[in-house]
């Protein structure tokens, strides 16, 4: 471990890793509730053409891949909000024509070959130089701080666009911003996770969340904790097990995922098992409803007919009524 | 009835649709403050069309539309129009607690680099109360049955202090005890003074709350009058199977509709 860190491209690797395994979840968990989980994908496409276009010109490729994902980005929303029938098909020409473009653009250059590519589809970690750790450093806190003041604009976005109208917000313009925050997002993972697959450490790490938080806010730390560990743990093991730091992380994350599902299904079960569902009624608890209320840990109890419901989901659980109530029993059950 | 500048609402001939066409067309009319006013009519009436409108959702062909005396292109006030639209569900992609759906219901009023405040947070746990949703608030959305979740989409409206408020369907596909409910959090809403606009196919749930009636058929105003005039001329009214009045159809003696069945396709029929 020590000689690991003693190493300057190790030092750098962790550092890229630890700045894109927090916002890569901060901005997938928007892609997630939009149900555009491969949008990140497509644009890592046309930014490896940017890359392609750096190496050919001799210029930097990370600016260059900054530029076309942004351009990508861009017009994809409005491809998109144009709601126009062949939209689908257009997203697809792009994304295609980008990672095309990139192959052939490369092997015009005489330092590169396709092979070049590899190390930016798939993550290599002695790559990150110093002048990209500064860039990826400022575009981390770009998008950290657009992402604490948008981010419950985006989420009421994301989560009803009429109704999100309806109250007077910028529609548009803030789905163009998480646009750019993701082509942004794309541009930062290119050195460790790869073009190929920053897409998944912007999504895994959410769908592990979802299944353990129980609240936007709470699954948001969940993801970028998960985002982080695998990010992180990906480059140690890259490092150790000689493989490509992109496909160790997003094997990490999905073991994260994995186990995060199987375990919560377990809980789910057992918890299932152990409580007692209350009798069908045509009636609705709640605050004045008659039924004599007893406020109960996180929730709150009505006294029915001389026992106690407690609102579980969709329905009322049955308390058993001479029970005395341990702090922290959670009878209640199930996720809530 | 109703006009003048203390309008809440005035449309003039008014024509609002999608795309190329209008759907709802010929438009005239005042809301005042304090009105409670159903909008019925059939399926693809074009009832949600006018309501969407009205809040800007739709496009507009024709006419005027005057917002608390604003014209609709300058209206900025948008706070004081709430909304909630038709939803079967919420979100059901990530989670989220009632509080935090509600809580968007306040961005309209929030600055940019503004803060929730503990002004926000009071008018958020005002409006779960007044949807009788407070036991509730840290529970994910989808958890909720559909009746519940229709209720903290009229909180997340009235969490932005609406003076108007404006509801598509809410009854739609929600059981007995819940639309008896939402009958009983509407009520507390008019009591609180609140001008309330509802598209609905069930007047019988708002039947004792509703003052004003407002019948789209076809895409024009069918009828527009006091609730007590409405229920006196129903049958004439109505004449849809929504409403289970086929066997009435002829007997308007007034405006007259030609009678048809509502299976057969219509030109500009389009949901809601």
């Amino acid at each position: 471990m020590a000689d690991m860190l003693a190493l300057d491209f190790m030092q750098r690797a962790f550092l890229a890793a630890l700045l894109v395994g927090a916002v890569a979840p901060l901005v997938g968990v928007f892609l997630v509730q939009r149900r555009l989980a491969l949008i990140g994908d497509g644009m890592g496409h046309v930014a490896l053409a940017g890359v392609a276009v750096g190496v050919l010109t001799g210029s930097s490729p990370v600016w260059a891949a900054l530029i076309a994902a942004l351009v990508a980005a861009v017009v994809v929303e409005l491809i998109r909000t144009s709601g126009h029938s062949q939209g689908d098909v257009a997203l697809a020409i792009i994304f295609y024509g980008g990672i095309a473009a990139s192959v052939v653009i490369i092997s015009a250059s005489p330092k590169g070959t396709p092979g070049t590519l590899t190390a930016y589809l798939f993550g290599a970690i002695t790559t990150v130089t110093q002048s990209d750790l500064w860039i990826f450093g400022a575009l981390t806190a770009l998008i950290l701080v657009t992402f604490a003041l948008l981010r419950w604009r985006l989420f009421a976005v994301a989560s009803d666009e009429e109704y999100a109208r309806s109250a007077g917000l910028p529609v548009l313009p803030l789905n163009l911003a998480l646009a750019a925050l993701t082509a942004v997002t794309v541009v930062v993972s290119m050195r460790i996770v790869g073009l190929l697959l920053i897409s998944a450490l912007m999504i895994v790490p959410n769908a592990a969340a979802q299944v353990l938080g129980r609240s936007f806010r709470s699954a948001l730390f969940w993801a970028v904790g998960i985002g982080v560990l695998s990010a992180v743990g990906g480059v140690g093991i890259s490092y150790a097990a000689n493989t490509p730091s992109g496909g160790t992380i997003v094997l990490l994350a999905i073991g994260c995922y994995l186990a995060a599902a199987v375990g919560s299904a377990l809980i789910g079960r057992a918890r299932r098992s152990a409580h007692l569902e209350a009798e069908k009624h045509g009636h609705e608890h709640g605050p004045g409803c008659g039924h004599e209320a007893i406020p109960h840990d996180d929730h709150v109890d009505y006294v029915h007919d001389g026992h106690r419901h407690a609102p579980h989901l969709g329905h009322y659980d049955e308390h058993d009524p001479d029970h005395v109530h341990a702090a922290g029993e959670g009878d209640s059950g199930g996720r809530r | 009835m109703n006009t003048g500048p203390s309008a809440v609402i005035e449309l003039a001939d008014a024509a609002f649709g999608y795309g190329e066409r209008p759907v709802v067309s010929d438009v005239t009319l005042s809301i005042a403050p304090g009105e409670v006013v159903a909008v019925l009519g059939p399926n693809g009436s074009g009832k949600s069309t006018l309501v969407k409108g009205i809040l800007g959702l739709a496009d507009q062909f024709a006419g005027q539309v005057r917002l608390f005396g604003v014209p609709r292109a300058e209206f900025r006030e948008h706070p004081r129009l709430g909304y909630v639209p038709q939803r079967h569900t919420l979100s059901g992609t990530v989670r989220a607690t009632v509080t935090e759906v509600v809580a968007t219901g306040r961005l309209s009023r929030q600055r940019w680099f503004g803060r929730f405040s503990g002004t926000d947070a009071t008018h958020v746990e005002r409006a779960l109360s007044l949807v009788g949703l407070a036991d509730r608030e840290r529970v994910d959305v989808a958890d909720l049955s559909g009746g519940q979740q229709r209720r903290v989409l009229i909180a997340r409206a009235l969490a932005g202090e609406p003076e108007v408020l404006v509801m598509d369907e809410p009854t739609a596909g929600v059981d007995a005890a819940n639309q008896h409910v939402l009958a009983e959090v509407l009520a507390r809403l008019v009591a609180e003074g609140l001008t309330i606009l509802v598209v609905t196919h069930e007047l019988a749930a708002f039947a004792d709350l509703v003052t004003r009636v407002i019948v789209v058929d076809n895409g024009h105003i069918q009828f527009d009058g006091p609730a007590p005039e409405f229920n006196d001329r129903r049958q004439d009214v109505l004449h849809d199977h929504d409403f289970h009045h086929h066997d009435h159809e002829l007997t308007a003696p007034a405006r007259q509709v030609v009678p048809r069945s509502v299976e057969v396709p219509r030109p500009g029929r389009r949901r809601g």
